[in-house]
Parts: C-alpha cells; sequence; structure tokens
C-alpha cells in the first residue's frame, strides 16, 4: 500500500526497455579498454623500475677461451672501482642459453654457440652515474665492449604503451560520450512519451527539479542494471585473456596482471556509468522543460 | 489575506486558440477569500478554458491575471509551482496516474510539497476514509468506477488544503448522496477559508444551494448572486434536511469525519 514508485509510469516505456543493455555492451567495452589501460600501464612502470638503474656490459667473444677470461676480469675490476656500482656478476653460459630458450629451443650448449659474455650490473640505489662517460672510460681501458643501459629500448617499449594507452582513453571517451547521447535520446523520448503526467506533476506543484529527479532515478537504475550486466559479461572475458597471457608472460613477457587497485577501479565502473547517466538525465529534462514553458 | 483583498483577479483577459476566434472575451472579476461561486454556461461556453487560466494550466492572450498579488505574466517561472501549490484541481477528465495506486495518487500533492511520510499516511488515509475509498487505497485507477475516479481526483485536489479549489464537473460521475457528500467537503473547505469555485452542468445543485454564479456565455462572463448575500451559509443544512433519512446518519459521521481531517 505505501510502497514508493516513481511518479511517472516508466514500467510502460518501451524505449528504456533496450537502455540497459546497450548500456552493458558499453561498460563491457570500457571494461576491456579500461583494463587493458591499467595493465600496459602497470607493466610499463615495473619495466621502468625493473631496467632503470641496472646496466649490461656485453664482451664480444675474443680468440680463445683464455682472452675472454681476461677481458672479463679486467672488466671486473674496473667496475670494483666505480663507487656508484652496487653490484655486478657475470651471466653463466647455463643461464644466457636459458634466456634465449624461447628463440633458440632447448638441447644446445654454451660451447654451440659464440656467445658474448654478459654481465650485469646494478647501480646504488639513488645513485647517477653518466652512462656515458662511462662507456667511454670501459671502452678506452677494455676495447670491444659495450654497455647497454636497455635507454632506446625501454624508450620505443614505453612509447608504445603510452600510444596504446592514448586508443585506449579514446575509446573510453567515445564509450563515454556514446552513454552520454543515449541517456540523453531516452531522456527526450520519455519526456515526449509522459508530456500529459508530468503536466499533472506540475499542476499540482511539481518543481521542475523534482521530474528532473524522476527521470534521473529512473536512469541511475538502468545504468547500475547495465553497468552490473556489463561487469558480469567483462569478468570471464578479462579472466580468459589474463590466463591466456600468463601463459605468453612465461616466457616472453613480463608479468601482467591487475593490482588490487585495478580491480576496484572495475569495479567502481558500473557506479560511475549509473552517476553519468543520472546526472545526464537530470541536466537533460531541466533544459528541455526550460524549453518547452 | 492578500493585500489586494482578493485570491483571484482578472483584468480585460482575452483568449484564443492558435488564430481562432476569441474563447473568453474581456473577462474581468475578483474572488474574495474564503468566496464560493459555481462557474456555469452552455458546453463550449469556456468554463474549462477559465478554470485553465486560473490554475495556471494557459497564458491568457491578453489581459492581467493577478493570482494570490503574483502578477502572472511578471512571476518568474521559478515561482509558479508555489503558487499552483496554493490551488487545488478537480480536472473533468480526473487525470490521474494510472499506474499509481489510489493511495498513492492522492499522496502525491503532499509528497511533491516534501511532507513527512509518516504526516502523509495518516492523512491519506483518513481522507480516502471519508471519500469512501478505505478499501480501495490499492486499487489503480482503470479498475475503479467513474465516480470512485472523481473522488480519488477531488481527494488529489484537496488533500494538501488549498487555498483556491477549482473543480470542474466534480459530481458529474456520483450519485446524489455522493454528491451532496463531495459537496459537504467542499464546504467545509469553504469554511476552513479556501476560496471555491466549481464548473458544474447541475443546475439542480445551483438553485438548491443558491450560492454565487459565474455565467459564461459565448466567451463573456456575467456574475450574480441568487440569494442576494453573497452565499448561502444554510443551502447544505437545507439540503441535507431534505435528503433520505437512510443517508442522514452517514452525513452526520462524514460531517464528523472530514472536521476531524481539516
Amino acid at each position: 500500500m505505501f510502497s514508493r514508485r516513481s511518479d511517472l509510469p516508466f514500467d510502460k516505456d518501451d524505449h528504456s526497455r533496450f537502455l540497459p543493455w546497450l548500456i552493458a555492451f558499453m561498460v563491457f567495452l570500457a571494461m576491456l579498454a579500461l583494463s587493458g589501460m591499467l595493465v600496459l600501464e602497470a607493466t610499463a612502470t615495473k619495466w621502468d623500475q625493473g631496467v632503470t638503474g641496472t646496466l649490461s656490459i656485453q664482451i664480444k667473444p675474443g680468440k680463445d677461451e683464455r682472452e675472454d677470461k681476461y677481458r672479463q676480469d679486467e672488466v671486473l675490476r674496473f667496475l670494483d672501482t666505480i663507487p656508484e656500482i652496487g653490484h655486478f656478476s657475470p651471466l653463466s653460459g647455463d643461464k644466457m642459453l636459458l634466456l634465449l630458450e624461447p628463440w633458440l629451443g632447448s638441447g644446445l650448449s654454451a660451447e654451440d654457440l659464440p656467445l658474448p659474455l654478459l654481465i650485469d650490473v646494478e647501480l646504488k640505489p639513488d645513485a647517477y652515474l653518466d652512462v656515458n662517460v662511462f662507456r667511454k672510460r670501459l671502452a678506452a681501458r677494455i676495447p670491444g665492449v659495450e654497455v647497454d643501459d636497455h635507454r632506446v629500448w625501454l624508450e620505443r617499449f614505453v612509447n608504445l604503451i603510452r600510444s596504446i594507452e592514448a586508443v585506449a582513453t579514446a575509446v573510453l571517451v567515445f564509450i563515454g560520450l556514446a552513454t552520454v547521447g543515449t541517456v540523453i535520446f531516452t531522456t527526450r523520448t520519455g519526456l515526449a512519451i509522459h508530456r500529459g503526467a508530468i503536466e499533472v506533476l506540475h499542476l499540482i506543484g511539481a518543481r521542475d527539479s523534482y521530474i528532473a529527479g524522476q527521470f534521473a532515478a529512473r536512469a541511475g537504475n538502468l545504468g547500475i542494471r547495465g553497468g552490473l550486466i556489463g561487469l558480469g559479461l567483462s569478468l570471464p572475458t578479462l579472466y580468459v585473456i589474463g590466463n591466456m597471457a600468463k601463459k605468453m608472460e612465461e616466457n616472453m613477457l613480463p608479468e601482467m596482471s591487475l593490482e588490487p587497485q585495478h580491480w576496484m577501479v572495475i569495479a567502481a565502473l558500473p557506479l560511475l556509468v549509473s552517476l553519468i547517466a543520472r546526472f545526464t538525465a537530470h541536466i537533460t529534462v531541466i533544459r528541455m522543460l526550460h524549453k518547452m514553458s | 489575506m492578500s493585500p489586494s483583498g482578493s485570491i483571484v483577479r482578472f483584468e480585460n483577459v482575452g483568449l484564443r486558440y492558435g488564430i481562432g476566434p476569441e474563447v473568453l472575451q474581456d473577462i474581468s472579476f475578483s474572488l474574495s477569500p474564503g468566496s464560493f461561486h459555481f462557474l456555469v454556461g452552455e458546453s463550449g461556453a469556456g468554463k474549462s478554458s477559465l478554470l485553465k487560466l486560473m490554475y495556471l494550466a494557459l497564458t491568457p492572450t491578453r489581459g492581467l491575471i493577478n493570482l494570490f498579488d503574483h502578477d502572472i505574466a511578471t512571476t518568474p517561472r521559478r515561482q509558479m509551482p508555489e503558487l499552483r501549490r496554493r490551488v487545488g484541481v478537480v480536472f473533468q477528465e480526473f487525470r490521474l496516474m494510472n499506474h499509481l495506486s489510489t493511495f498513492d495518487n492522492v499522496a502525491l500533492p503532499l509528497r511533491i510539497a516534501g511532507i513527512r511520510e509518516s504526516d502523509v499516511q495518516k492523512h491519506v488515509i483518513e481522507l480516502l476514509a471519508w471519500v469512501g475509498l478505505q478499501d480501495h487505497m490499492d486499487a489503480r485507477p482503470p479498475t475503479l468506477s467513474g465516480g470512485q475516479q472523481q473522488r480519488v481526483s477531488i481527494a488529489r485536489a484537496v488533500i494538501a488544503h488549498p487555498k483556491l479549489l477549482l473543480a470542474d464537473e466534480p459530481t458529474g460521475n456520483v450519485d446524489d448522496a455522493m454528491a451532496y457528500r463531495l459537496m459537504h467537503l467542499f464546504e467545509e473547505l469553504n469554511r476552513l477559508g479556501t476560496t471555491i469555485v466549481i464548473a458544474t452542468h447541475n443546475q439542480q445543485l445551483v438553485e438548491r444551494l443558491g450560492l454565487p454564479c459565474m455565467k459564461l456565455d459565448k466567451g463573456q462572463l456575467s456574475m450574480f448572486d441568487p440569494s442576494g448575500d453573497g452565499r448561502s451559509a444554510t443551502a447544505l443544512a437545507q439540503m441535507s434536511q431534505s435528503t433520505k433519512k437512510g443517508t442522514a446518519k452517514t452525513e452526520t459521521t462524514a460531517k464528523s469525519g472530514i472536521e476531524n481531517y481539516l
């Protein structure tokens, strides 16, 4: 008897029946774009943190093993004199083969390939080393040694990720605009359909904001319903894609996963969509009622 | 009471729809607070149009309308809801919300005015009991008879104790006993200060109550007072005596009920 329901007969609206599904579809796409963006952002940060402060020193193979060993010792002695360097260690032949396994396959031994000698160098935390000066000093002392601070590779990688992120952001903006447009269209249609009932509400003293509130509540409800459907559809999709990426990343890619705070952003998306729908409907009704008066 | 001494004042008001002829011409009158008028005239004389101007559903083509000391032409749109909340309207075609229950329809003006839900429930239940719809609170208007819908419409119009009540054929779909009962509700509202205008075709009702009349004929208004004293204080009592013995007890109970409500 005392149940509070909308003063306007929205339940009989055919035009708004598909709104939750449209919103669900858009939320689904937004979830994929947002998840991709968050994963790439996290991956870029991880790689940046992982690579910054490290150097790789490559000693090209010489005439024989004895010369290689001499040159490596010289480099290690030189590294020992640099105060900014915290830790360095030569990579064994077996470890290098393990790194090359995804490309060359297993079953090879270090003797089968003319592998360079690699030394992993870690700088002390917060230490600054001018890599160009370091490179010149090392080359002057031991010719044929290359220093790689990964900067070129990292910059290209980060540029790629930033480009993909920009595309994902554009997709999110377009999805947001499409949601707003859909809500505006649905609300305007609703205003035309319920014109008679709205007139009665006005005549018994309803303010525009009261009527706008009815439309906003309706749009908000449809928005949250659509948002939850979209979330429900996107979670299994993200799970499947995540599993596929995990299988690949074991060998080729860095860890690509969503952090807890990312999941919170994703879970908040339906609420955000609902708020956008609510706000859009409210503004649309206020504007239209002013025009109609 | 308003400073000008009138609740509604029309000065040389004209109204036409589109490019058609004027349906109301040079309408001038004023209604003092607490007055009770019938609005009579042939079908198509412009009664509903005049009421629409009074409840601000239409704006005049020319002339001045002053409602509660507000010139409607210069009153900002944001102030209109406040004015409209002081006016109760019984629409000829009821204009109920068919998706809402009887209870929710009647509660609408109170909820719009932001009244607390506990007070809304108390007042609506009392008023619905008074108009004999206590057993139909959950019913939707399409399942009610014409007379029941009319009573819902009247209950919705009076629930917020309006300063001005405008009713378009409010007794057109009810039997004589209910017509009297509803007129008694209007009488009680009027006794408590509500200015009332009732548009009706019911000549018998007009003659029996002997209240002042506004008569529309071909878009022009004339006013007359059959009793000569502005209004007939005893009209309803006389009508009460003339009703059948069987309904007398109901009327006494009804009167007591509405007095409690109001």
